[in-house]
């Protein structure tokens, strides 16, 4: 049968050039490691990419499982508690020990719940802002020509919109103040930024050797991309996507502040950021203790991200 | 370079239409009627809505209410407020000018600021200034504005009383620095770590050294030659930055109670006003698109290798 056979020499032919493809991770270190584990055996080293990854652990248990760092109900409102004692470094970790909001609720254990909403806000929407604007990206990068002209005109046009100001007309024709509307308005506008780095990733790769190789052994379009380009031009988008990840980050407390983000009976720092702002000239620590929060997520994240490109960029060796 | 120009002023079209189209879509799929909103809790003769709506054109289908608008933005009309009965040009022209100001500002004080640190940090790359003013950059970024906003009007305002918490409705210069400040905190950061690269890496460069044998002033070498090399990608940055700085005018202005293009949208919004926030994103957005414009043209004068075919 020589349409079996010639099958199984293309098979094998093609077999070949993934290996080459993924050979060309590894040449471009001296030793014969990967892309990745050469990053690695640089990232282990970093101190800021030691502190970050402990912070953003801690962060998600946090997320997780609030249950571990505090004993109070964030919901528990106690009025005659109302502003009742400042932060207090004395008993630290204790359910009060940094005091009690306007409401008479525990500011300690809101900033553990709080996390919850805000990361999985930020996570959720990296994850979709990644994913679509990943696959807008590679189409228009690797097919060029009027698809491309296409797809990188509709990223010009969401790209055009200011983020928060379309966030705001998106969030305003939503009466509901759920999670996934917040998720939704971030994501609509925020995959441009994604799509325009693979775009250019994924031009740059398609020139490479190995993909000239695969497309004259006549591998498959679907297969070219899956197995060739998408391994090698992921770095640079998963380095965007972590600190875009801050950002989202930043941007959910925003909207929250600005009334049209999440809402009570939610548990999120931007919710309580706005809240201690109506109280900034007597209790300013309401206000800055969710704030620090939110700071040291988007620092964390976003020192992750760089640590992590700094050890995957080769010029900077 | 004309050619290049006119291509580029074509292509700007379809961005155009299609942003005005997307936040009119989405202005049109909000819920609530403005026109209803107008009777407040009375009860009104559905007839009688039907025909306001059929007088402002509000029955139409989509398509047909954007090609009106389209039509009547390009003989200078940005349409009317359903409730004031004000024309939205004139909500315009009274709060652009204190946004534009304000972003202006903003954008003055990242210039400056943003490029003297990372010329600063970047020409001792990896001592301790430079690792220090990194942080110090990282710090910025991860405040997020409005809680910056807060931090300073507590700071200067409450604690020490050196400015007032609200600006009047003037707007004077002198009032609009801190929440100039504000707004450009986050773009000095991006701007310092771009500047600060930039910077390091063409110190290596062999016309630095070309530039430093031959003898020339420590002035000239790091004003002229190496400056000139360095701010292609900051001033990539700073072309997109000009609208950001517009669109993130509108959380600042609710700090300091700026009465800028931020409330009026916001006001806008809240009355399902369309044609008003239509009409200040599509501003925001033709700032945007001018100022990327603007820039690659830049690109030629910093460096004359590129040409425009």
């Amino acid at each position: 049968m020589p349409d079996a056979l010639e099958a199984t020499v293309k098979d094998e032919a093609l077999d070949a050039v993934d290996a080459q493809a993924k050979a060309a991770n590894a040449s471009k270190a001296e030793k014969p490691r990967s892309l990745w584990s050469d990053a690695w055996h640089d990232l282990r080293r970093n101190p800021l990419f030691l502190i970050s990854a402990v912070l953003i652990v801690l962060l998600l248990a946090m997320a997780i499982a609030p249950g571990l760092f505090t004993s109070a109900d964030p919901r528990y409102a106690d009025l005659a508690k109302h502003y009742l004692q400042k932060p207090n470094w004395g008993n630290v970790f204790a359910d009060d020990w940094l005091g009690y909001d306007g409401q008479g609720r525990s500011i300690y254990a809101r900033l553990v719940y709080g996390a919850r909403a805000s990361i999985s806000v930020a996570v959720v929407v990296t994850v979709l802002v990644t994913v679509f604007g990943g696959i807008v990206g590679m189409l228009a990068g690797y097919f060029g020509g009027w698809v491309d002209t296409i797809l990188s005109r509709v990223t010009d046009i969401f790209f055009g919109i200011p983020f928060i100001l379309g966030a705001m007309v998106v969030l305003t024709s939503f009466e509901d103040r759920a999670l996934y509307v917040v998720i939704l308005a971030l994501a609509f506008l925020g995959w441009t930024q994604i799509a325009r780095v693979a775009r250019g990733s994924v031009i740059t790769i398609k020139q490479a050797d190995y993909v000239m190789a695969a497309k004259a052994l006549g591998a498959s379009t679907p297969r070219i991309l899956l197995r060739h380009i998408l391994p090698n031009a992921v770095a640079p988008v998963i380095v965007v996507a972590t600190i875009a990840l801050g950002g989202y980050i930043s941007a959910e407390a925003t909207l929250s502040y600005l009334g049209i983000g999440l809402a009570e009976p939610t548990v999120s720092w931007g919710v309580d950021i706005s809240s201690g702002a109506e109280q900034l000239r007597n209790e300013p620590y309401v206000l800055i203790l969710p704030s620090i929060m939110v700071s040291i997520t988007v620092l964390a994240f976003i020192m992750l991200g760089d640590a992590v490109r700094n050890a995957l960029d080769p010029k900077l060796r | 370079m004309g050619r290049y120009v006119a291509r580029r002023l074509l292509q700007m079209i379809p961005v155009f239409i299609g942003s005005t189209l997307l936040v009119f879509a989405m202005m049109y799929a909000l819920p609530g009627d403005p026109v209803r909103a107008l009777a407040g809790e009375q009860t009104v003769d559905p007839a009688q809505i039907a025909q306001m709506k059929k007088d402002l054109g509000l029955d139409l289908p989509l398509w047909h209410q954007y090609l009106n608008y389209l039509g009547n933005l390009f003989q200078g009309d940005f349409g009317t407020q359903i409730a004031s009965g004000r024309p939205v040009a004139d909500i315009i022209s009274d709060a652009f000018p204190i946004t534009i100001r304000l972003a202006l500002f903003a954008f003055t004080f990242t210039v400056l600021v943003g490029i003297s640190i990372g010329i600063f940090a970047g020409l001792k790359a990896d001592t301790l200034r430079d690792r220090g003013l990194l942080v110090l950059t990282l710090v910025l970024i991860s405040i997020p504005s409005f809680v910056l906003g807060y931090l300073l009007q507590y700071f200067f305002a409450f604690q020490l009383g050196w400015v007032d918490p609200n600006v009047s409705t003037e707007a004077a210069p002198g009032e609009l620095l801190l929440p100039a400040v504000v707004l450009g905190s986050l773009s000095l950061a991006y701007v310092a770590r771009l500047t600060r690269t930039s910077v390091a890496e063409n110190l290596r460069a062999d016309y630095m050294r070309t530039a430093v044998a031959k003898g020339l002033p420590r002035r000239r070498v790091i004003g002229v030659h190496l400056m000139r090399n360095s701010l292609i990608p900051v001033v990539t940055f700073l072309g997109t930055d000009l609208g950001a700085l517009l669109g993130g005018a509108v959380v600042t202005e609710g700090i300091f109670n700026v009465q800028g293009v931020g409330y009026a949208v916001f006001e806008a919004l809240r009355h399902r006003e369309g044609a008003t926030v239509v009409g200040i994103v599509t501003l925001i957005v033709v700032v945007y698109l001018v100022a990327s414009l603007i820039v690659d043209l830049l690109y030629a004068v910093l460096d004359p290798r590129i040409r425009y075919a």
